[in-house]
């Protein structure tokens, strides 16, 4: 989108619909973060380093080899490479990034075993909603401390008590 | 840091103690939705530690564990806590956000922060694998009931290196064994161990010495074999045996060459009733010969637990913490771990608490 800032002339990156005043708001990043409004971080540098070094040179079609085998994973960035140098992968969707190389190393490792046998959680459902909610009231409660909003700080530590204490009787 | 002087468990000779020193349950756990610790930044980092925090179990008032901040504490204390195996020397020399929440009795700890983003222990007394494996799956029922846990359909369990995937368990023993080293025999158990893909360490896991003739015994496989069958070998066949070989060499010493054997155990006693200098590696070396003496029924006088506790108070942290009218008058400075020589201060402590320990 190509949409200039209502303040000034760099382009707009916040589209918002302004139900009071009845009228669209486009923001740059600086004058939407003055206004108020979260603004999503941009990419870590070392994501888009990752990218651009996976990235085939211009006019260069991707061969079918990159294709199937990334060399960076699109969750966290890390590079296979990196973990032949470590032996570490960056977050559990690396397991789908380097499925096809990962199956080698981890059968060689684990005596050609391909599969886990044994235990697995008893998940319920709600799990999943439980932890985002916990942790978006952790960030929200550091941004409040950060900015010195203390009241809201103290609401923020009491819902977050509740919840614990709601899960400790659940 | 509210620790106490040494692990109360340690005083506790549990299941074949005259071999099996402890037995321990290790667990690795991430979270889903956050990258593995090595690949997370220090506000992820720091992210990870409140959440597990504000888990309802590992609060304070939850289930009586105490949270220990790794980077508010002292290098003496972190050192503590590494001598005492609630934590690895990889955790300890780490710099960045890291916990470690540990159970009242110490049996159970969980570190926050390592390798994986959770790493539970239960550490019990003796051969007691079945049970520190029950409390350990008790506790990750109570974990995964709050958090959600990174699983694989095909890979189970994931973690930060890929050779740890599927049951994410490490088993492992620790087993002293004077007898096997006397007679020459550890290169067959390493080999043996080896075939059975089992890895054998020393007294403070990856990468140290055997001090005083301990070994840990772990699994290396963690998918293919399900925890009960690990297990099962472990406890029905891997231990009893590697027992069963330490004490078939100690009765050849014992048949061979009792007179030799009784003199070692008896000037080992003597050295540590009586040394106004004591150094760590001297000191660990003769009380393993006290341990055997001890298993071996020659000191009828000296408690096994006595002995088993001074194996960690002559750890340079612990030795640090003993109030020094207790025994000498040698005050020792707070230092750091790199300044934690074996002076001649230092000896001097250590030969004092051993004296006042053992009756010198």
């Amino acid at each position: 989108m190509n949409t200039k800032c209502d303040k000034c002339d760099q382009p707009a990156e916040v589209h918002e619909i302004d139900v009071e005043a009845g009228r669209d708001v486009h923001l740059c990043r600086e004058h939407a973060v003055e206004a108020g409004f979260q603004v999503p971080q941009s990419a870590p540098v070392t994501e888009l380093l990752t990218q651009f070094a996976t990235m085939p040179p211009p006019g260069e079609k991707p061969t079918p080899r990159r294709a199937e085998r990334p060399t960076a994973c699109e969750h966290c960035g890390a590079t296979f490479a990196r973990f032949r140098k470590t032996g570490l992968l960056g977050c559990p969707d690396c397991y789908e990034s380097f499925a096809r190389q990962l199956e080698a190393v981890i059968a060689r490792s684990q005596n050609g075993a391909n599969a886990h046998v044994g235990r697995v959680p008893d998940r319920s459902s709600d799990l999943v909603d439980l932890q985002a909610l916990r942790r978006s009231l952790i960030e929200e409660l550091d941004r409040a401390v950060a900015s010195e909003q203390y009241e809201r700080a103290a609401d923020l530590r009491d819902r977050l008590n509740t919840l614990t204490a709601d899960e400790a009787r659940g | 840091m509210n620790l106490k002087q040494t692990g109360p468990w340690i005083e506790h000779s549990g299941p074949d103690a005259d071999v099996v020193v402890s037995s321990r349950a290790r667990l690795a756990r991430n979270l889903t939705g956050l990258p593995f610790v090595n690949q997370a930044s220090d506000t992820q980092r720091r992210e990870i530690l409140q959440l597990v925090r504000s888990l309802p179990f590992a609060s304070e008032r939850g289930e009586g564990l105490v949270w220990i901040d790794l980077q508010q504490s002292t290098s003496e204390d972190r050192r503590l806590l590494f001598e005492r195996h609630l934590v690895s020397r990889q955790f300890i020399e780490s710099v960045s956000p890291r916990a470690v929440a540990i159970a009242d009795d110490e049996q159970l700890s969980v570190m926050v922060n390592e390798e994986d983003h959770l790493r539970m222990q239960v550490l019990l007394p003796g051969l007691e694998l079945e049970e520190a494996w029950r409390r350990a799956v008790e506790f990750d029922r109570r974990l995964e009931k709050h958090a959600d846990i990174a699983v694989h359909p095909r890979w189970g369990y994931l973690t930060a290196c890929p050779t740890n995937v599927g049951t994410a368990i490490r088993f492992s023993v620790m087993l002293h064994l004077p007898g096997l080293r006397l007679t020459n025999e550890l290169e067959r158990l390493r080999r043996a161990s080896n075939d059975l893909d089992l890895a054998v360490r020393g007294f403070y896991g990856e990468g140290s010495d055997s001090s005083g003739d301990f070994y840990q015994v772990s699994n290396q496989l963690t998918l293919g074999v399900s925890e009960t069958d690990l297990l099962a070998t472990f406890v029905g066949e891997v231990v009893p045996r590697i027992v069963a070989y330490e004490r078939m060499a100690r009765d050849i010493l014992v048949e061979r060459s009792a007179t030799l054997l009784e003199d070692r155990v008896h000037r080992a006693l003597g050295t540590l009733r009586s040394a106004r200098l004591l150094g760590i590696e001297e000191s660990m070396k003769h009380l393993s010969r006290v341990r055997l003496g001890i298993a071996l029924g020659l000191l009828p006088d000296v408690p096994l637990g006595t002995v088993q506790r001074l194996f960690l108070e002559v750890q340079p942290a612990h030795l640090r913490r003993i109030r020094p009218d207790s025994i000498d008058d040698t005050a020792l400075e707070p230092v750091g771990e790199d300044r934690m020589l074996d002076d001649e201060r230092t000896r001097r402590r250590r030969a004092a608490l051993v004296r006042h320990e053992l009756g010198g």
